[in-house]
């Protein structure tokens, strides 16, 4: 692959997806290769044999279903063939392996945001390290936007309202594009952006230079408090709303009688649309959030209650809050 | 001799040839006498003129954008307008002329007269769908005259519906209403098949010709009211704020893409079956042979029909759409690539034993083959899931649509206007002009859409105003290509119209083809045939036609 990598007219192959991806497209060329020839061959050389100099009288044929048989069994064989092949790169480039680390991206119009739960944040920019896998949690903050690494041939859909995933493994330090190739609007062109994969020790190096001090969960945290979060999620056992701790990765019975997996997209969802996701033994008294935290706000607070693995914490906001609500007066102040 | 041997084309003697003194173009006079005719060869006439209009837009438009990407930069225009540009290039060439192409036109035209019947089933209808296609046409413009609109075909939502400030709402009120005229024509060509056929035409006695606009027909009725409630859902969304597809009050952005592909997936058959139709007729007419396995390639159309509306979910694949739901709309999408490959190979086989020449439509649908078994494969490699990913959204399914939609239908469709020009008028089109036009077509079109191949491989978006440098070299043989390819477009424009006044005279049967249509006069008389006729042979029977031209030779002897 080498030299067709360095002629310009082939994209790098910089992730371990690559050469599986490009593995399939090579057979699939060859197949176009070659039936386009067969095609070909059989026009031009039916056209020469039988055309009307050499060949004055046609003589009729019915059909033959022998034949017909042939060039519809064998297409559809190696259809189905191509059908397998497909099924599983596309089970291999959608189903990330366990051990990823995950970076959260949010789309909007025209740009993309990359936020590592360490507290580093990017726009238009993404770094990773070589040789260890990656998953991206993406959503969109207003229209579909799609994001696409060619040189490492996965993509993936970025939708308004849902979290969607892609993951990938970067094998080649160096820097590869980002698109978006979703139309997206006036400046679709213009949402493009780099990944730069580091080696193993660059990466490490820019984390700690690139933080922003406070990780996405610290940040979920505060969010925590000021929203009033911890006022029923407080973990004790007279509270108001279920307990939060260890609730991730966990299986929580509905009132509605469902059984779900509390992933990121199902805390994304109680919190906007409370009411559809009331845990069992608890009263629909949880409001709406809907277009009052923002993508990134979400964000911080999905990786915080992913991160909670007991409730001293909350507690302890829980003691700041009080104690900020109940600040003394100063006697005599003149109220605004 | 040797110059008469290499064509069947046979005039008749040019110094006493005349027009016939009664046909369907001098039967009346007046504009009047062509707004309201219920003839559907004059209608066929009014959408040839409507479609060559809007094709010519729409083709403007293209130009525009490849000049744009002539360079990296955005610099020809500004990034809202090249979006228009884009938009209106796909709505005018989609919604305006691949779809009405060859159904309104030709078939409109032919599928009376191949029935032997002396109209379709509802003239008026048919009168009505041209202008209902004309309202749509003129919101469409109204929407490009009031500043345009830059949604891209597809008026994705939320996009669509929350945040663009263009007329969204006129661009979709002129594709609803232009798609009820698709519905229409459909209706009377289903009811025509079904009930106008002249005695002894049997359904599998019909063209092939007919079979394909059957099938498209099928499809136009059942699949564009999906589009219809999807436009009408867009616009509720957009102006009065129902939240039917807006997830922040509850909608389902993904259900607009289902119900859009819905329609549009079927809506790549409409396009191409009824250009399958016209290839059929001309590599039969041109090999002297009856098309290999007549039946095989009937039902393959039908297949194509039924398969067709289950494969929508493979404009999703990378959407998180379930990873199951996929699988099966993969596996479908492969299952209906199979009735095209067999066309395909009955058409080549078609060709096996026959008595060939290479007159222009016969070129046209040489092209159509290569090009359309191009499209076809690619269509493969977008089909199979994990290729899909890598694949799609890129300039690569931009490559394997316009094979398919332009390659493939654009090639039948000029195919079937130089095929069947001499019945329309009764006037040949000059042949060595024509034969200069489809090759300059078929070197203009590889040479505009095979970079874009690579160009998708390589990663490059589609709908991008402005592009890394890296892309530069194979977007500008591209644009060149689409230069070649304008000039192979503006010649049969001019050279048509030339023949118009200046062509030979045709007689009724230029081709020694076996359809009913070439045993009546050209141009035909408004009432098709004087009296029914009685259909006892096959279709494509030439030694029927050879009989029939003995017995006629020996009668005048």
């Amino acid at each position: 692959m080498k030299w067709l990598n360095a002629s310009a007219l082939f994209p790098r192959e910089a992730s371990t997806i690559a050469p599986y991806a490009d593995a399939l497209f090579f057979f699939m060329m060859a197949l176009t290769v070659v039936g386009l020839l067969l095609v070909g061959t059989l026009v031009i050389g039916f056209s020469i044999r039988y055309r009307k100099e050499k060949h004055p009288v046609a003589v009729q044929v019915e059909g033959s279903t022998l034949l017909e048989a042939t060039w519809t069994i064998i297409p559809l064989a190696l259809f189905l063939v191509c059908f397998v092949w497909g099924a599983l790169l596309y089970f291999r480039i959608y189903n990330p392996p366990t051990n990823a680390m995950n970076i959260y991206v949010v789309g909007k119009q025209w740009m993309w945001k990359a936020e590592h739960p360490g507290g580093q944040h990017e726009i238009n920019a993404l770094h990773v390290p070589a040789g260890r896998p990656v998953q991206l949690t993406m959503i969109s903050q207003d229209v579909f936007h799609s994001f696409s690494i060619p040189d490492f041939r996965v993509k993936r859909e970025v939708i308004p309202g849902r979290y969607s995933t892609v993951w990938f493994q970067a094998t080649e330090p160096g820097t590869y594009h980002i698109f978006c190739t979703q139309y997206c609007g006036t400046n679709h062109s213009a949402m493009i952006g780099d990944v730069t994969v580091l080696s193993p020790d660059d990466y490490q190096k820019w984390t700690q230079e690139s933080t922003s001090g406070m990780s996405l969960a610290q940040n979920g945290e505060r969010l925590f408090a000021s929203m009033g979060c911890n006022a029923c999620h407080s973990g004790a056992a007279a509270a108001r709303g279920p307990n939060l701790a260890g609730v991730y990765g966990s299986k929580l019975q509905l009132t509605n009688g469902s059984q779900v997996l509390v992933n990121d997209a199902y805390l994304r969802d109680a919190i906007l649309n409370p009411s559809q996701h009331v845990t069992a033994g608890f009263a629909p008294i949880m409001p709406t959030y809907q277009g009052q935290i923002s993508e990134d706000g979400l964000i911080d607070l999905v990786e915080y209650i992913k991160s909670l693995q007991s409730n001293y914490r909350v507690q302890q906001t829980l003691t700041t809050a009080d104690s900020n609500e109940q600040a003394p007066t100063t006697p005599g102040a003149v109220k605004p | 001799m040797s110059a008469a041997s290499q064509t069947i084309l046979s005039l008749p003697d040019q110094r006493t040839a005349r027009l016939p003194k009664r046909n369907y173009l001098n039967n009346e006079d007046g504009l009047l006498s062509w707004l309201l005719t219920g003839d559907h060869k004059r209608i066929a006439i009014l959408y040839l003129v409507s479609i060559t209009f809007f094709f010519f837009i729409g083709g403007a438009f293209a130009g525009l954008i490849r000049l744009e990407l002539l360079t990296p930069q955005a610099d020809l225009v500004a990034s809202d307008t090249y979006n228009k540009l884009f938009s209106m290039h796909g709505i005018i060439m989609v919604f305006l002329f691949l779809v009405p192409s060859v159904p309104a036109t030709l078939g409109n035209f032919l599928i009376p007269i191949m029935l032997g019947a002396k109209d379709l089933a509802f003239p008026k209808l048919n009168l009505l769908s041209w202008y209902l296609y004309w309202i749509g046409g003129i919101f469409t413009m109204a929407a490009l005259v009031l500043g345009g609109v830059d949604t891209g075909w597809t008026f994705t939502t939320p996009l669509s519906t929350h945040y663009l400030n263009t007329h969204v709402v006129t661009a979709a009120m002129g594709i609803f209403i232009a798609g009820f005229s698709s519905i229409f024509t459909g209706l009377n060509f289903i009811v025509t098949i079904h009930r106008m056929r002249a005695p002894g035409m049997t359904w599998f006695r019909m063209p092939l010709f007919v079979w394909s606009h059957y099938a498209a027909s099928i499809l136009m009725v059942l699949g564009t009211p999906v589009l219809a409630i999807s436009l009408t859902l867009v616009a509720l969304e957009r102006v009065i704020g129902l939240g039917v597809f807006d997830p922040t009050r509850g909608g389902d952005p993904l259900l607009f893409q289902h119900l859009f592909w819905f329609y549009s997936h079927p809506a790549v058959y409409i396009m191409i079956l009824p250009g399958m139709g016209v290839i059929s007729e001309v590599i039969s007419t041109f090999s002297r042979k009856r098309v290999f396995g007549y039946s095989a390639v009937a039902f393959s159309s039908v297949a194509i029909a039924l398969f067709g509306f289950f494969v929508w979910e493979h404009h999703m694949f990378i959407m998180g759409v379930s990873n199951y739901s996929a699988l099966v709309f993969s596996l479908l999408t492969m299952l209906v690539a199979v009735p095209s490959a067999i066309k395909v190979f009955n058409w080549a086989f078609t060709l096996q034993k026959g008595s060939i020449t290479f007159e222009t439509p016969m070129l046209y649908a040489f092209g159509f083959i290569g090009l359309f078994t191009i499209g076809g494969m690619t269509g493969v490699f977008l089909g199979a899931l994990g290729m899909d990913i890598h694949l799609t959204e890129t300039y690569f399914i931009v490559a394997h649509f316009h094979f398919v939609m332009v390659g493939g239908m654009l090639m039948a469709f000029l195919s079937g206007i130089h095929f069947w020009w001499p019945k329309m008028t009764g006037r040949m089109y000059p042949e060595s002009l024509s034969k200069l036009a489809a090759v300059t077509t078929f070197i203009g079109f590889n040479l505009t859409f095979l970079p874009q191949f690579i160009l998708g491989y390589l990663g490059m978006p589609r709908r991008y105003h402005a592009y890394p440098p890296e892309f530069q070299v194979l977007n500008v043989m591209s644009t060149a290509g689409a230069t070649v390819l304008g000039v192979g477009y503006m010649l049969p424009l001019l050279y048509l119209a030339w023949s118009l006044k200046y062509g030979a005279i045709a007689g009724d049967n230029p081709w020694q083809a076996t359809g009913l249509e070439w045993q009546i006069q050209s141009p035909p008389l408004t009432e098709n045939f004087i009296e029914t006729p009685i259909v006892e042979h096959d279709a494509y029977d030439y030694d029927w036609l050879a009989y029939r031209t003995a017995q006629e030779v020996t009668t005048v002897g």
